[in-house]
């Protein structure tokens, strides 16, 4: 099944995943970004375009479905990974992305999202984390930092926001990244790691948006800060930043530690995405600014086999091992009469 | 003392096994379920257990009962009441006696009369001694230590010993209804065919029953029921939710299609989960979800693949599920939704029995959201209906939601297993012109049916989902025109399966003073009801039951206008009297309803169109 629907006779550019609808987002918005990186991925991947699925829901991260010219399911809201679920385990052939914002993935889809992270399903799933209600113009979202004033927080968030990986990753996911939305070969690359990994793959892009909370990662994502805001993982690597690399990441007593390199860089910890313990990988999610910088790419990756091919292994199985031929043999099985 | 109703001339009769939820009454009502199939009669059986899964040992609360009525006519019900009542405790006597008929036989396990048991049942005499059940035959059965006598030397526990005094009640029945044991035997030979130590005590306790009845002649002469005239063919008994299961199986292998089942757990609807999740031989691809609304939307996704797909729950999942169907009906995809339904609102009475889903089924959508909305009328066809709705859904490109409920998904009925190639061929329709003239939202002229393209159908790449689509080319739009018509198209749509559907009939009277009107699981007590009067003279009723809802069948008004009145029976405060009220008002509607979470009895059904007749 798997040899079959990669051996894509046909070269596909960036073109063939653009449909004939107009992008109707506002100037500026980080999701033009997303789009055009993932209809680059898209070209790269080994999938026939048949075979290729986009789910969304609702918030303008999802109007993303219709800009993509492939199979789509734009959804109702919260639920795009339970639509994927189905399709993915109905069609296993399938090369399934789900599109979700902050709001739409964690609050509202926050169930499904952990269930998906806990199953292993092989789901590709973006985040677009803005940290605020954008269609619904301007709601504080799981993600709102405290403290930020929105249109249901005048007085500032008292909420504890959610941190995205943090609760992929607690919830058993195989793959975590994150992006920013503004590095585009790094984007791109992270989108075809997770292609290529089998199981539930998330992957946060902190997204900007130019309405309701324009700026909001600027210090990560800027162009004067990124270097020292932004450690951007890279498996069997030293875990090193700043402009000239000059600073590294190191265990210091029970916690991680940022600062500069000291006597070469032998205390610098090297990245292991593919270790099951998900200690390390927590601890690497959970670095905000100003003690840590904000970890990037791919922060875990560990093989497990994914749900939907434990599934229809059993089928397999199953079907093997059995007398019935049909549902007939079914059927008549058992206690039955004649009259 | 009451005439005894046993009688070596009786057709038909109400047998009902109670005791606690230990004794194995379910397992005993199963057996003599299978044997009197065998014996050709017809029959329909219902359970009654406790609600709790452990409720206290030997207290009314926690008694399990088994009812089953067989014939050597057509049996539609498990019967009003009682003919023979068995009671392994005084607890079950205690929750049973009211449905004993006067003159009723009571076999009872006199050993467990005991003061401890009697007093856990709240009795404070020994009813078998104080002449408090002299309007009935009581028929004393040593149960529990003829079986420890019979089992004596297999060198069991004590407990183990008592667990087969179940057999021994079979036993005694078996003889009543001139049952052969060898039957029975063989059902237990399958049954414990790994376990040969209990296979040979519980043929022990089954004989020592059987011998009881027959030495010590306390029936008089056995009774032999003869085989009903049913149509020629292999039988089985199925409950409900079997069936509903293995009518989806059906559907995909007909349709060439596989199965998606996407459910979450919900009584009484999980049987259907757990069936389908032992059918990984037969390729049904099960997901137990995390919640309701998963399990619909995981369908959406599945159906929008291609495959038979399929959701089953009960009222408050429906509820759950609502958003998701509308979703469903605006993406105009195949999704089939299973309402096993219970007593609502809310939790309600989660283990009993309404019809009061109607409404949510038909209306329970915002915005305009038509759907097509099925009832099963029976254990056995719920495979036909569920068949049925799968057919609907995939030729039609429409969600469709076949309602059961709690009586139809554990009660059973025999079932003939039908042959191949005698359900309704199931033809999806398809596009057949190249790839470059397709459009999402095209539609086949007749029947506005859009087509059904999947992942994997190259060239055929569409988005589907929430927001309003343009007429044919499915792009987004707020054209109100185009909101319009498609709001139409919709409707229309429905409206159209109509024309497939077979044309309702009538039992009884073609036209006449009273048409009783009926749907769903009512079909049992009203058709009893209806031909028992029919049999006794009453020449002017007639009696038309509806299995599709929505679209109702074309020729409803003229059957209607063919009746002086029109009596609607069903089990909710006059759902569909409403319905029809709305879709043909130039009727007039009676009710008749019942809203107690349990089924009809024929004798209410019978006094009511006796009323109405003479009013």
């Amino acid at each position: 099944m798997e040899t079959d629907v990669k051996n894509r006779a046909e070269k596909l550019t960036r073109k063939d995943f653009v449909s004939d609808q107009a992008v109707r987002w506002c100037p500026g918005c980080g999701d033009f970004m997303i789009l055009a990186n993932m209809q680059k991925a898209f070209a790269q991947m080994d999938h026939k375009k048949e075979h290729f699925l986009s789910v969304s829901g609702i918030g303008c991260s999802s109007r993303i479905t219709y800009y993509l010219d492939t199979y789509g399911i734009h959804s109702i809201h919260g639920r795009a990974i339970a639509v994927a679920t189905g399709a993915k385990l109905a069609k296993p052939e399938l090369n399934v992305w789900v599109f979700t914002g902050d709001g739409d993935c964690m609050a509202i889809g926050g169930n499904h999202f952990i269930h998906a992270c806990r199953r292993n399903v092989d789901l590709n799933i973006i985040v677009f984390n803005n940290r605020i209600y954008g269609m619904t113009k301007g709601q504080s979202s799981p993600t709102t930092p405290t403290g930020l004033k929105t249109k249901t927080a005048p007085e500032g968030s008292y909420e504890t926001p959610f941190n995205i990986g943090e609760v992929a990753i607690g919830a058993g996911a195989t793959f975590f990244a994150r992006v920013p939305d503004n590095n585009h070969a790094l984007m791109e690359d992270v989108m075809m790691q997770a292609y290529h990994h089998k199981g539930t793959s998330v992957i946060e892009v902190l997204q900007n948006c130019v309405i309701f909370t324009d700026g909001i990662h600027e210090q990560i994502t800027g162009k004067d800060t990124k270097d020292d805001s932004q450690v951007v993982l890279e498996h069997g690597k030293p875990m090193i930043f700043g402009k000239e690399k000059e600073k590294g990441l190191r265990v210091n007593g029970f916690r991680l530690e940022a600062g500069r390199i000291k006597n070469g860089s032998d205390d610098v910890l090297v990245h292991d995405a593919g270790e099951h313990d998900s200690l390390m990988h927590l601890a690497l999610a959970k670095m905000q600014l100003p003690h840590h910088p904000v970890a990037m790419g791919v922060i875990r990756k560990t093989e497990s086999e994914s749900y939907e091919k434990s599934v229809h292994n059993a089928i397999e199985r199953e079907k093997k091992r059995t007398s019935f031929k049909s549902t007939s043999d079914l059927f008549r099985s058992g206690n039955t009469w004649e009259i | 003392m009451a005439e005894k109703v046993l009688t070596p001339e009786m057709r038909k009769a109400v047998v009902r096994f109670s005791g606690d939820s230990g004794d194995g009454m379910q397992l005993t009502g199963d057996m003599f379920s299978q044997t009197s199939g065998w014996a050709g009669n017809d029959l329909t059986t219902t359970p009654d257990f406790p609600a709790e899964i452990r409720a206290p040992q030997g207290s009314v609360g926690g008694v399990s009962s088994f009812q089953i009525q067989i014939g050597g006519t057509e049996i539609y019900t498990p019967g009003d009441q009682v003919d023979v009542l068995v009671v392994m405790n005084p607890a079950a006597l205690k929750a049973n006696i009211g449905i004993l008929k006067a003159g009723g036989t009571i076999i009872a396990d006199s050993d467990s009369f005991s003061p401890r048991n009697l007093k856990k049942a709240d009795y404070e005499s020994n009813p078998l001694e104080d002449g408090s059940l002299s309007d009935y035959h009581v028929i004393e059965a040593p149960a529990t230590s003829l079986t420890k006598e019979a089992l004596k030397d297999l060198g069991l526990e004590n407990a183990a010993m008592i667990r087969s005094k179940n057999m021994f009640a079979l036993g005694v029945v078996s003889f009543l209804f001139s049952r052969p044991l060898k039957n029975t035997i063989n059902l237990l030979e399958r049954k414990f065919s790994k376990k040969p130590l209990l296979l040979e005590a519980n043929k022990l306790a089954l004989n020592a029953g059987f011998s009881f009845a027959e030495s010590t002649e306390v029936f008089g002469a056995s009774i032999v029921i003869p085989p009903a005239k049913l149509p020629k063919g292999t039988y089985r008994n199925i409950d409900g939710n079997t069936a509903a299961a293995w009518g989806l199986l059906a559907a995909a292998e007909n349709s060439g299609r596989k199965l998606s089942l996407c459910s979450y757990p919900i009584t009484p609807a999980s049987e259907i989960l757990h069936e389908l999740s032992a059918r990984k031989d037969l390729g049904a691809i099960v997901f137990q979800a995390e919640d309701e609304i998963a399990a619909v939307c995981a369908a959406i996704g599945a159906a929008f693949s291609g495959n038979l797909s399929v959701t089953t729950t009960s009222g408050p999942g429906a509820s759950l599920k609502s958003e998701a169907m509308g979703l469903a009906v605006i993406s105009e995809i195949p999704l089939l939704l299973i309402n096993v339904q219970r007593a609502g609102p809310s939790t309600g009475l989660p283990t009993k029995t309404e019809q009061s889903d109607l409404n949510q089924a038909l209306y329970g959508r915002h915005g305009e959201a038509p759907l097509v909305v099925i009832a099963a009328s029976s254990p056995d066809d719920c495979f036909f209906y569920s068949y049925e709705a799968s057919r609907i859904a995939m030729e039609h490109s429409t969600p469709v939601v076949m309602l059961s409920d709690s009586y139809l998904a554990s009660g059973t009925s025999p079932w003939r297993i039908p042959e191949v190639g005698e359900l309704p061929e199931i033809t999806i329709p398809n596009f057949v012109k190249p790839a470059e003239e397709w459009q999402a939202y095209l539609r086949d002229p007749q029947y506005l049916n859009r087509f059904w393209k999947s992942p994997g159908d190259a060239g055929f790449e569409h988005r589907i989902g929430g927001l309003e689509k343009k007429e044919n080319t499915g792009n987004l739009t707020y054209d109100p025109e185009n909101h319009e018509k498609m709001t139409k198209i919709r409707e229309e749509k429905i409206a159209r399966i109509a024309k497939k559907l077979p044309q309702q009939t009538v039992v009884g009277a073609q036209e006449g003073k009273l048409l009783i009107v009926g749907w769903g699981s009512s079909h049992g007590a009203i058709s009893t009801a209806v031909s028992e009067l029919l049999e006794s003279g009453e020449e002017s009723i007639g009696f038309t039951h509806f299995n599709y809802i929505n679209p109702l069948p074309s020729n409803t008004g003229e059957i209607f206008s063919k009746f002086d009145e029109i009596l609607v029976c069903e089990l909710n405060n006059g759902q569909f009297a409403n319905y029809l009220r709305t879709k043909l008002p130039q009727f007039t509607y009676k009710q008749f309803n019942k809203i107690k979470g349990q089924p009809f009895f024929t004798s209410e059904i019978k006094a009511e169109i006796i009323n109405t007749l003479t009013r």
